[in-house]
């Protein structure tokens, strides 16, 4: 039997496995902290990679696609300009920061710390069995950012994120609380600075307190090759509106799960999703919602565009407590596929158990309108550019809700470079 | 400067035959009214010459300039000069109007291997047409089409067509759903683009429009071909007497 078993173990899943024996000398933490990691470690040892057997991996079996996990050191990532010009940028190198760490009017400091103290180690546990994103990253975890926003706090500039990485390994994670009705905008931003495989993981743990209004933004720009498992968790409580946009634009395996619970009466989320998947990438976005409490509310919409070879995945939970009556939900997934290999595979799933809500689902998949692009050609718009101006509309509509005119257009700088390399 | 040949079309994917035997002839500086009861083909006409690919030519030739222009693509007609006001204009969320308006435009340069217009050359240029045209500015903030009214659609097409200076305008039913002040607006529009070298056809099933862009040349068209071909008063004549003679003599 043992040997059936140590034979089933991926490759990938070995040299996880090795990878932790090699880096447990130098990963921080107090005693707390490393038992926790053990833990993990053992879960993962034992139930392996989550397969299709496991529900909420079902169209993402990472035993299966996550070929290798590289162990090479990794060289300095230098950080960039910010995505919105005038950002205050919090840098990181593989996973741990770099350069100064200081926002006016914010705490900041590195979670390393958290870890050291043992204050992290609460933190560091699994969501449930099915969490394998959340146990290779408590694991692995060296360091990131802790921010505390203070109550009131009415930031000016975008703080940006700026997790660069040069090859290898990178495990980071960012808690951050936002004060009662503070207001930020937070520009998560993962980039590939190298062609080097990397395998990054990344938890975010948001806390909205009382009445903050915040925006949060998620910019995955992994390299071709990288796999990229990114996990935030949020609470919002009474009266607290995020506006999340998660925006995949590289990677070649890449799962981003999101975790929402409402914990408070007039809590609202705005989530928006745009995937620009090529290649022969793998792009999976888990949603989870806890609408817990009365009177909260949410708006879901995915939009989809799918080239070449591509792969993509929206699960999205949408659960109604009991006792939440007046709830408001509604998503949204639309696709276009523009390639006969390409796919998208939609899961919307509601669960309700109260009796006074409003909730939908609706999912599209579809080409390009052939009529638009003939009004767009009869204008003596090439074929080419034609498509990619609705292409780029499609998802653009998304970006263009975003109030701040400094994001939509950095954003929408992101999406036509996307486009014009892979349109 | 258009010629059609003996042009028969069907609907691409059927056998159902539209055009059945079509010659017109369309001079430099001419203008030339198209019409037709309804289901002759007049619409079906303006889409095959734009190059719409829901058509397909069986037979027959379409000459621009003496050359065929059957096999290029709607992005190409439009290049060498060919424009068509569409009856219905479509609605394209997420496209912004001024952005399709420089990308068409500088698309159309491009293809004619003349420099990109600057930004401020293309404002003015903008600007000075949609107030001939009576366009309010707000209007060209708004994603393409997207709410417009049908007097909006119908003269953003026309602003288009100022801005593209095409050398064969097509107009299919421009007159329809607009009231007898817009309708004007968009005749001067078309009356300030008449000169030598440009030709317009109007596709329209009424004479009123004719009252404001006066034809050289009338074309009676029913299942397909050509039936009757005069001047102005043939306009006339059927706006008195209705299509039934001619479809009568004809038969």
């Amino acid at each position: 039997m043992n040997v059936t078993q140590l034979n089933r173990q991926t490759a990938a899943e070995a040299q996880l496995l090795e990878a932790y024996q090699t880096a447990l000398s130098e990963l921080p933490g107090d005693g707390a902290v490393m038992v926790a990691r053990d833990r993990l470690l053992h879960a993962l040892k034992t139930q392996g990679l989550p397969t299709r057997r496991i529900e909420s991996w079902h169209y993402t079996d990472l035993r299966t696609l996550l070929k290798a996990v590289p162990t090479a050191a990794t060289e300095l990532a230098p950080a960039v300009d910010p995505v919105v010009a005038g950002s205050t940028v919090l840098a990181l190198s593989g996973g741990k920061p770099t350069g100064s760490a200081a926002v006016d009017g914010v705490a900041v400091s590195g979670f390393a710390g958290q870890l050291l103290s043992g204050e992290a180690a609460s933190g560091l546990a699994e969501r449930g069995a099915d969490d394998a994103i959340g146990r290779i990253n408590g694991a692995f975890v060296r360091d990131g950012y802790v921010l505390d926003v203070p109550a009131g706090a009415d930031l000016a500039d975008v703080i940006e994120l700026q997790a660069n990485q040069a090859g290898g390994q990178s495990h980071s994670r960012f808690p951050v609380r936002f004060g009662a009705g503070s207001k930020a905008v937070i520009m998560e931003r993962h980039r590939a600075v190298t062609e080097n495989a990397a395998f990054v993981s990344s938890v975010s743990d948001l806390v909205l307190e009382d009445g903050a209004e915040i925006t949060w933004i998620i910019l995955q720009q992994q390299g071709a090759g990288d796999t990229h498992l990114g996990q935030i968790k949020i609470v919002l409580n009474a009266d607290a509106k995020l506006k999340l946009y998660v925006i995949n634009a590289g990677g070649k395996l890449v799962r981003q799960e999101i975790h929402v619970v409402t914990a408070g009466g007039g809590a609202d989320l705005t989530l928006r999703g745009v995937n620009l998947l090529g290649g022969d990438s793998h792009t999976d976005v888990t949603l989870t919602l806890g609408h817990d409490v009365p009177n909260t509310t949410s708006t879901e919409i995915i939009r989809n565009v799918v080239f070449d070879r591509a792969k993509g995945v929206f699960q999205g939970q949408i659960r109604v407590a009991q006792d939440a009556q007046r709830t408001d939900a509604r998503m949204a997934c639309n696709t276009l596929l523009l390639s006969d290999e390409a796919e998208f595979s939609v899961k919307p799933e509601l669960e309700i158990f109260a009796d006074d809500v409003q909730c939908a689902h609706g999912a599209t998949v579809a080409d390009i309108d052939k009529v638009h692009l003939y009004y767009l050609m009869a204008r003596g718009i090439p074929k080419k550019e034609a498509r990619a101006l609705l292409v780029n509309a499609f998802v653009a509509e998304i970006v263009e809700e975003l109030e701040e005119e400094a994001l939509v257009e950095a954003l929408e700088g992101v999406i036509a470079g996307w486009l014009e390399k892979h349109g | 400067m258009l010629e059609i040949r003996d042009l028969h079309a069907k609907i691409a994917d059927t056998d159902t035959e539209i055009i059945r035997g079509l010659n017109l002839t369309v001079k430099a500086g001419e203008v030339a009214a198209i019409m037709g009861p309804n289901g002759s083909g007049k619409s079906t006409l303006s889409y095959i010459l734009s190059g719409r690919d829901d058509y397909e030519v069986t037979s027959g030739d379409i000459l621009y300039n003496g050359e065929s222009i059957l096999e290029l693509d709607p992005a190409e007609r439009a290049a060498k000069g060919i424009f068509l006001a569409f009856q219905y204009p479509v609605e394209i969320p997420g496209v912004a109007t001024m952005q399709f308006l420089k990308v068409a435009m500088n698309s159309q340069r491009k293809a004619r291997g003349e420099a990109e217009l600057t930004t401020p050359d293309f404002m003015r240029r903008v600007k000075e047409a949609a107030s001939h045209l009576k366009i309010d500015p707000d209007m060209l903030k708004r994603p393409l089409n997207v709410g417009f009214s049908g007097g909006e659609k119908k003269r953003a097409e026309i602003l288009q067509m100022a801005l593209l200076e095409p050398k064969l305008c097509i107009l299919d039913e421009t007159d329809s759903g607009l009231d007898i002040d817009a309708l004007k607006i968009v005749a001067d529009g078309v009356n300030a683009l008449r000169s030598p070298d440009r030709a317009v056809v109007v596709i329209t099933h009424y004479q009123r429009l004719l009252d404001y862009i006066v034809p050289d040349t009338v074309h009676v068209l029913y299942k397909g071909q050509v039936i009757k071909t005069g001047d102005k008063t043939l306009a006339h004549e059927l706006e008195a007497n209705g299509y039934a003679d001619i479809i009568g003599a004809a038969a």
